[in-house]
């Protein structure tokens, strides 16, 4: 589904403090599978994230998304496909503060221009979906981590994406409900949805969800498995 | 289209959620700005109301006052020298008026006194203004003595009392006899203060007032609109003073909304850059903060003019009269007839709308433009 | 009702005044303009030049007109720089401290 091709990418180019966080990496996201990127930190796993995600360019090499070379297309055209194809669930979260859940959740869609009548229904079937409706309007700061991140899934499968992004989802998450967010990545998997999350917590790369392993260190890739 | 719409709705309830949450602030910000239109809004709509009714009601003054200076100073004018300016063409009437001034200590006011030519006035009797009227508690049959700058003592008789609706020009008018007049300030027989002429046609009043100047060369002719534009200069200069003591004021608020709008807190900064992590354009960041200062910058000129309309139109402008209409012992009271300069209004609204939608786009620009993985770096 | 509508009604209910306030100043106007008819007529029949606006000294209360005092005096385009003694009424106290300067009549009437 996305192809990277001699992907590298440096941060501070061309001064003194220069760093190549990526180092020519080569990857291919099989679609409809769970790919975890594992890695110490350091690692470059975020930044191949964000690339994969297409929240950042690489300094060179090539993305192809379903064959199409997106490396090159400008801003505004990277974004609608950022949001018609990828939904992110951020490690700190990233809820707007002081709104509901249900308007954090239909927040991504926004821009879509879709009535704000069928936004709210699809968000209530998400938000049911984890357990949290009886929470819809309440103010995001006033929920747990474990419900904070609930929401944050709801947003980001509001504009139903192919591919979802998650950043070190256990991170802030106990034992309990690292398990249950462990629950909730299966049924999206099994709903067909292709999955890349970065971890390094055993208890998500070793699961049974995860179909692939990709172990990067010092911006190489040096395992798959 | 629909979607088009949909959108802008969306975008206008992020923008009062992210407003509602700094609701005190914000609404402060709201009040001062709506407070600074209806001051502004009071001050233009008063001074225009005020000058036009004075150019609409001074429409029908002498087109030219004729006063004689000696050395330089306002003297009367002699017996036969108004035959002496003779016949000069367009010049329709020319008649001696009688005039001036007496400070009554009693209410310490100035009144004017006056001997009208054509209207009736019997011996002894006097006609009053109805500031007079009130200030003095008088009535028409009522008594009233006045102690003449020689000392005298004069008695005079109300006769009747000048009608309400024109005291913007006659509050202080005390109108008499010519003789009661003339006893009255001991004025000299056959002199006068000064002469009212009329000249039929417009475009003739300067050459006539040039005529004058040759054939009398101590004469002073003062043309009508040379007192229409005082008028329109005096209401000009205190619109000034005005705007010259709000303009602190306008720049406080300017430093206010400026910080306000343009200084992004590090938690906008973060806003944005979920927003655009998420899914949103930078073009819809901006949109979402052009309708935030559209919203603001429109609901205070909105308020503020409407506040500010009522206030000087059905509330006589309380708050401000003294400084923009003057301060006096005997004070006409007036309504005023909402005259508007549309151009004025206008103004107003490009000066308060567009620089604070301005104001809170500037930032926006900046930081919409950043990499939206910002935020995958906690 | 949503966010958006309640504001946009708001601006619509505060935009439909700024429109009516026009209509009542129209309005006013006719009903007020007998009494510029009024004070214009008594204009033209008494030949006034100044309303009664300043009349807290002698020099103020004609400004169009030149007097011993007035600034207003030769140039036709030389403007009144002092069109009234001050914007507000003197402090009391100053009033009694020159009153004995008032052209005092003990009884004026």
């Amino acid at each position: 589904m996305l192809e990277l091709t001699n992907i590298r990418k440096a941060f501070n180019q061309g001064r003194h403090n220069e760093y190549w966080a990526l180092d020519g990496i080569e990857l291919a996201i099989p679609e409809k599978q769970v790919t975890a990127l594992r890695g110490p930190s350091g690692s470059g796993k975020t930044t191949l994230l964000t690339i994969l995600g297409c929240l950042a360019r690489p300094t060179e090499g090539r993305v192809r998304l379903k064959g199409e070379d997106i490396s090159g297309l400008p801003e505004r055209f990277l974004t609608e496909i950022r949001r018609q194809t990828f939904g992110f669930i951020f490690q700190q979260f990233n809820l707007v503060r002081g709104m509901s859940a249900i308007d954090n959740v239909i927040l991504s869609a926004y821009p879509t221009g879709r009535p704000r009548k069928d936004l709210l229904l699809k968000a209530e079937s998400l938000l049911a979906g984890v357990d949290l409706g009886h929470r819809r309007d309440a103010k995001v700061e006033w929920l747990s981590g474990g419900e904070q991140q609930r929401v944050a899934i709801c947003r980001a499968l509001i504009n139903d994406p192919e591919l979802l992004i998650a950043d070190e989802p256990t991170a802030n998450l106990d034992t309990r409900l690292s398990k249950e967010f462990l629950a909730i990545l299966e049924r999206l998997a099994d709903s067909g949805r292709t999955i890349v999350l970065t971890s390094h917590d055993p208890m998500v790369v070793e699961s049974d969800v995860v179909d692939f392993i990709v172990s990067l260190r010092d911006g190489k890739i040096v395992d798959e498995k | 289209m629909n979607t088009w719409i949909e959108k802008q709705r969306h975008l206008i309830d992020f923008t009062l959620a992210s407003l509602a949450r700094r609701k005190g602030k914000n609404l402060g910000l709201l009040f001062i700005y709506t407070l600074l239109v209806f001051v502004l809004a009071s001050v233009a709509l008063y001074t225009h109301a005020l000058r036009t009714e004075a150019q609409k009601v001074l429409a029908g003054t002498p087109e030219i006052v004729l006063q004689r200076l000696v050395a330089g100073r306002h003297d009367l004018i002699p017996p036969g020298y108004i035959e002496q300016i003779g016949r000069i063409r367009g010049v329709q009437k020319k008649e001696g008026r009688l005039w001036g001034y007496y400070y009554d200590s009693v209410v310490k006011a100035n009144y004017t006194f006056m001997a009208p030519r054509d209207l009736k006035i019997e011996r002894g009797e006097i006609i009053v203004g109805p500031a007079l009227e009130r200030s003095r508690g008088l009535a028409a049959g009522n008594g009233i003595s006045f102690r003449s700058y020689s000392g005298e003592l004069h008695t005079f008789i109300i006769a009747d009392v000048l009608p309400q609706n024109s005291e913007l020009v006659s509050a202080d008018l005390v109108l008499m006899h010519e003789a009661d007049f003339r006893a009255f300030f001991k004025y000299p027989e056959g002199h006068f203060t000064d002469v009212a002429m009329s000249v039929a046609n417009p475009q003739e009043i300067k050459n006539v007032a040039i005529k004058l100047m040759d054939s009398l060369p101590d004469s002073r002719p003062i043309l009508r609109d040379e007192v229409l534009r005082t008028y329109a200069s005096i209401f000009d200069w205190r619109e000034g003073i005005m705007l010259a003591l709000l303009s602190a004021a306008i720049l406080a608020f300017g430093i206010f909304a400026w910080e306000k709008a343009a200084g992004l807190s590090a938690e906008e900064k973060r806003e944005i850059g979920i927003l655009k992590a998420i899914g949103w354009e930078t073009g819809d960041v901006i949109k979402m903060k052009f309708w935030e200062g559209l919203l603001i910058s429109l609901t205070a000129f909105f308020a503020g003019y409407v506040a500010a309309y009522l206030h000087v139109f059905h509330f006589d402008a309380i708050l401000f009269e003294s400084v923009l209409k003057g301060w006096a012992v005997l004070y006409p009271r007036f309504t005023l007839p909402p005259h508007i300069d549309g151009l004025q209004v206008a103004t107003l609204f490009f000066f308060t709308v567009f620089p604070y939608t301005a104001a809170v786009l500037v930032p926006i620009w900046r930081a919409a433009t950043t990499d939206p993985d910002t935020v995958m770096r906690g | 009702m949503r966010p958006a509508h309640r504001a946009l009604l708001l601006l619509l209910c505060l935009f439909a005044a700024f429109l009516l306030s026009f209509a009542d100043a129209w309005r006013l106007r006719t009903l007020r303009a007998a009494l510029t008819h009024e004070s214009a007529v008594l204009v033209e029949r008494l030949g006034l030049t100044d309303p009664v606006l300043f009349t807290e000294a002698r020099y103020t209360r004609h400004p169009s007109q030149a007097d011993l005092q007035s600034a207003f005096q030769d140039h036709p385009v030389a403007l009144e720089h002092f069109p009234t003694g001050s914007l507000i009424a003197p402090p009391a106290g100053l009033l009694e401290a020159y009153e004995h300067l008032d052209r005092k009549t003990a009884s004026p009437d």
